[in-house]
């Protein structure tokens, strides 16, 4: 099998350089990579142990899976751009903790939703509303396809031609 | 073809690239404001964060004077760069109550032994939960709160020396 041989030979010097290109990158660039693993994470985290109900499923699966989808809406207000569900920060556990007790006291998730809204802005939501200035977002989607549709049917047409 | 329909696409490509570096020009701001100010404060009660002081709870604040509140921690950084600042604003005669956030009493004890202490009272939030009625989204952020508990400004951030006397004004403000 000398072809596959020769595709092996021609190989191996790309896999080398590649080799040698990390190697090259370790050696320049190992000390930031120190510094890199080493670094304290922007936001500090407290001493205190987490709250309940922060890492902890609410007893009953229905206000469980609640809680989790109105979780999975939220902004986590630390680290920006992660859904509470998804955070490790203190904030977004006592978040998570606030969600749970409140669906275990029996409150509806939007409620939860409007209490967050009313303190932070439609920014701590994952879910747009709609009001005037997000009209043009809702709209956007049958626009583009009622655009589509136009598009589509002038090539048709043409192609019947 | 109609003429003008032939250009349309790169009249679109330019709008985004222009979007997009209007996007790129602009600073980055990620703080989020409290949607708050101008809302009285709601009803809370903080047990006392070390023996030293007494805790925090509406009623101190609706005490007719206006206050300022800082919401800090032990374990944030920056929390202990605006000590300096809060020292003045107390010398200038603004009451300054605190929320420590999630911390424990010895080492808000060792905070205030090591950076200064200028607070009246400390109230202990232990699940952010009086953070969460502020509005507030980090450590340390600064309020100002009325006589009546009505809250009138919210400091994101260190209170930096340059920005002393626009939180004193804001606070004679709120008389």
């Amino acid at each position: 099998m000398p072809s596959l041989r020769g595709a092996k030979r021609r190989g191996n010097p790309a896999g080398l350089r590649i080799l040698a290109g990390l190697l090259r990158f370790a050696r320049n660039d190992g000390i930031g990579l120190l510094f890199l693993l080493a670094a304290a994470p922007v936001f500090a985290q407290s001493a205190l142990p987490p709250s309940p109900y922060a890492y902890t499923q609410l007893e009953d699966p229905k206000q469980e899976a609640e809680a989790k989808a109105l979780m999975e809406s939220l902004r986590c207000l630390v680290c920006q751009g992660q859904s509470i569900a998804d955070s490790d920060a203190d904030m977004a556990g006592d978040m998570r903790a606030l969600v749970r007790q409140r669906i275990k006291a029996g409150e509806k998730p939007e409620a939860i939703r409007r209490w967050l809204i009313e303190r932070y802005g439609d920014w701590v939501s994952y879910k747009p509303p709609v009001e005037p200035l997000t009209w043009p977002l809702w709209a956007a989607p049958l626009l583009l396809l009622g655009l589509g549709l136009v598009l589509a049917r002038g090539r048709f047409r043409r192609r019947r031609r | 073809m109609r003429r003008p329909l032939l250009w349309a696409p790169l009249a679109l490509f330019l709008l985004i690239v222009g979007l997009v570096v209007w996007g790129l020009r602009r600073p980055d701001d990620t703080t989020i404001p409290s949607q708050m100010i101008g809302k009285p404060m709601p009803d809370f009660v903080l047990q006392p964060a070390v023996a030293s002081h007494p805790g925090l709870s509406l009623a101190d604040l609706r005490s007719g004077r206006p206050h300022l509140i800082n919401v800090f921690a032990s374990w944030c950084i920056p929390c202990r760069t605006e000590a300096g600042q809060l020292a003045e604003l107390k010398a200038r005669g603004v009451p300054i109550v605190g929320i420590a956030v999630r911390d424990k009493s010895e080492d808000v004890a060792r905070f205030l032994g090591e950076y200064g202490d200028p607070f009246e009272r400390i109230g202990s939030d232990p699940r952010s939960q009086v953070q969460f009625d502020l509005g507030s989204s980090g450590v340390p952020e600064t309020f100002v709160v009325d006589g009546r508990g009505v809250i009138r400004l919210q400091h994101i951030g260190e209170i930096r020396p340059e920005e002393v006397d626009s939180v004193y004004r804001a606070w004679e403000q709120a008389k």
